[in-house]
């Protein structure tokens, strides 16, 4: 899923502090699991916001909603009647979410409440690891199940660097090397011979560096 | 204003001479001696010789190693550097690499999208742009400084330039566009190749109102065209290019073989035009493989000889 996670209260207090009447905005998707920009957080975040404006003398008017999601248009659109009373929507979704209000409400301002920081794994509760990133072109069949795309540091494809020590990355001790899980379970699977197959010069033009991607279904289409 | 840097076309500028640059693209292969060549047949002709950073995302032999080829036979290069192909560490490391070499001017650009080129399966960088990379070469040379905050021991020496197109959409930032360079600290633009003459003048006449003009060097950017193909293909396919019809229909009304002669007289009709507008300072002639002709517009356009400097 898509993992958030709040951002510094300062940092949403400025992006706030010019607008009378705020909607904040909770998506009941990725970001409630992840716990930055569900109903409890847009409750706990707007609770914190009243306190501090009401103790600077600042008028506010700061209401809550949060959608089933923000990244279909269905649900947005329950906003439409509303949006007229707000002179700014604060978004706890990720970054599509804020975009596709905004997309949608042109002359209302959306901020966004949260740093969308991965694709990952609810590793244990309260600890979030990444795991793709969407390169396009998964690369999965041939590294034991394990993404050196996402989970590398350098992005090798036929690792392990150098900077590999103990199974760690050398950016980051409690960094696992990817390679080095991947060799671990290429050995579970009895597959280590696979190692020494060279992995080829990837086609990254299906990732973010071909430009915004596009995924159309023709069969599902209406 | 006195010159900042040891750069040739800063002199040009800065004493009130209309500059004159051209353009080099550099071979593809390890073979220098056609950009050599090319150095060579317009030296004359010009102030200084933009080299090319793997133009449209064709690989070519670097542009660093190309300007240094010139450098050597004493024309005055400016380095052009995309930001597509190299992050910052790479960036700067360059740009000291290309003052070791004395080479003191560089033109700061994003680049075009590798998938227009050879490699269109690979990645891109950018991890400046080219706002950012203007501000970088800047503090590179003013504070003597690394991005990283450590002083340079020996700052890049360099005239720092910018791209400008005054035909892009949407038309209203074209402007505040140019302004935001300015202010990153561009010191001198040479533009998108003019045809419209009148949509040039209008912009020119939102730059003068800012007082940008008074700011920055803005060097025309001027290519003939070879043929009415290429005029049309220009029109309908290159983006952020604007051919009037007039053009396409005049070089289409002579014969084939004439339209070579009636591009070139069209360029320099166009520069002659353009020498009178108030914040012009100079001309970028960019002939596409046509080196050859660079000195014929330049002395017609009445741009020769080169000053002195």
């Amino acid at each position: 899923m898509i993992i958030a996670e709040k951002k510094p209260i300062e940092e949403i207090i400025q992006e706030v502090k010019e607008y009378g009447r705020i909607l904040i905005l909770g998506c009941n998707e990725c970001v409630t699991v992840c716990e930055a920009g569900g109903k409890k957080e847009v409750q706990v975040l707007a609770s914190a916001l009243r306190m501090y404006f009401l103790k600077e003398g600042m008028e506010k008017t700061i209401d809550e909603r949060t959608l089933e999601r923000q990244c279909d248009h269905e649900y947005l659109e329950e906003l439409r009647e509303d949006i007229d009373r707000y002179d700014a929507v604060l978004s706890l979704a990720c970054g599509v979410g804020v975009q596709f209000a905004a997309e949608k409400y042109m002359e209302t301002p959306l901020l966004p409440g949260v740093n969308t920081t991965c694709l990952g794994a609810n590793e244990q509760r309260g600890v979030w690891t990444e795991r793709c990133q969407a390169c396009g072109s998964c690369v999965l069949a041939s590294t034991a199940g394990i993404c050196p795309v996402s989970r590398c540091a350098k992005r090798v494809l036929n690792g392990p660097c150098g900077g590999s020590s103990d199974g760690k990355c050398e950016i980051n001790k409690e960094l696992d090397c990817a390679w080095q899980l991947i060799i671990d379970r290429l050995k579970a699977l009895g597959r280590l011979e696979e190692y020494e197959s060279v992995a080829p010069i990837k086609d990254w033009s299906t990732d973010r560096a071909g430009g915004p991607r596009k995924t159309v279904r023709e069969d599902v289409q209406i | 204003m006195s010159n900042k840097t040891s750069s040739k076309l800063e002199k040009v500028l800065r004493s009130g001479h209309l500059a004159v640059t051209s353009e080099c693209g550099p071979p593809r292969g390890s073979d220098p001696e056609a950009v050599k060549k090319k150095g060579e047949m317009i030296k004359e002709y010009v102030d200084s010789v933009n080299i090319t950073d793997n133009q449209t995302s064709m690989t070519r032999l670097s542009s660093l190693a190309a300007c240094i080829h010139l450098k050597l036979a004493g024309l005055d290069p400016v380095l052009q550097m995309v930001t597509r192909d190299r992050n910052r560490i790479a960036l700067q490391s360059d740009i000291l690499g290309a003052a070791s070499f004395d080479i003191n001017n560089i033109l700061c650009l994003s680049g075009d999208h590798q998938s227009f080129g050879d490699c269109a399966q690979g990645q891109n960088v950018h991890d400046l742009d080219s706002m950012q990379l203007i501000q970088t070469v800047r503090h590179m040379r003013d504070e003597g400084k690394f991005l990283g905050g450590d002083d340079i021991n020996g700052p890049p020496d360099m005239f720092v330039g910018a791209a400008a197109n005054p035909f892009a959409d949407p038309f209203e930032i074209r402007v505040p566009r140019l302004a935001k360079k300015v202010a990153c600290g561009a010191e001198f633009i040479q533009t998108q190749c003019i045809y419209n003459l009148d949509r040039f003048e209008e912009w020119m006449k939102g730059v003068r109102e800012r007082g940008l003009h008074e700011k920055v060097f803005i060097l025309a950017g001027m290519t003939p065209m070879k043929s009415a193909g290429m005029a049309k293909f220009m029109k309908n396919r290159v983006p952020g290019m604007d051919v009037p019809d007039e053009i396409v229909k005049r070089l289409s009304g002579v014969e084939k073989k004439q339209q070579a002669q009636e591009g070139i007289d069209i360029c320099v009709e166009s520069m002659q035009r353009l020498k009178e507008i108030e914040g012009v300072a100079g001309f970028h002639v960019m002939a596409i493989e046509w080196e050859e002709k660079v000195p014929e517009i330049v002395e017609r356009s009445g741009l020769y000889p080169r000053p002195d400097v």
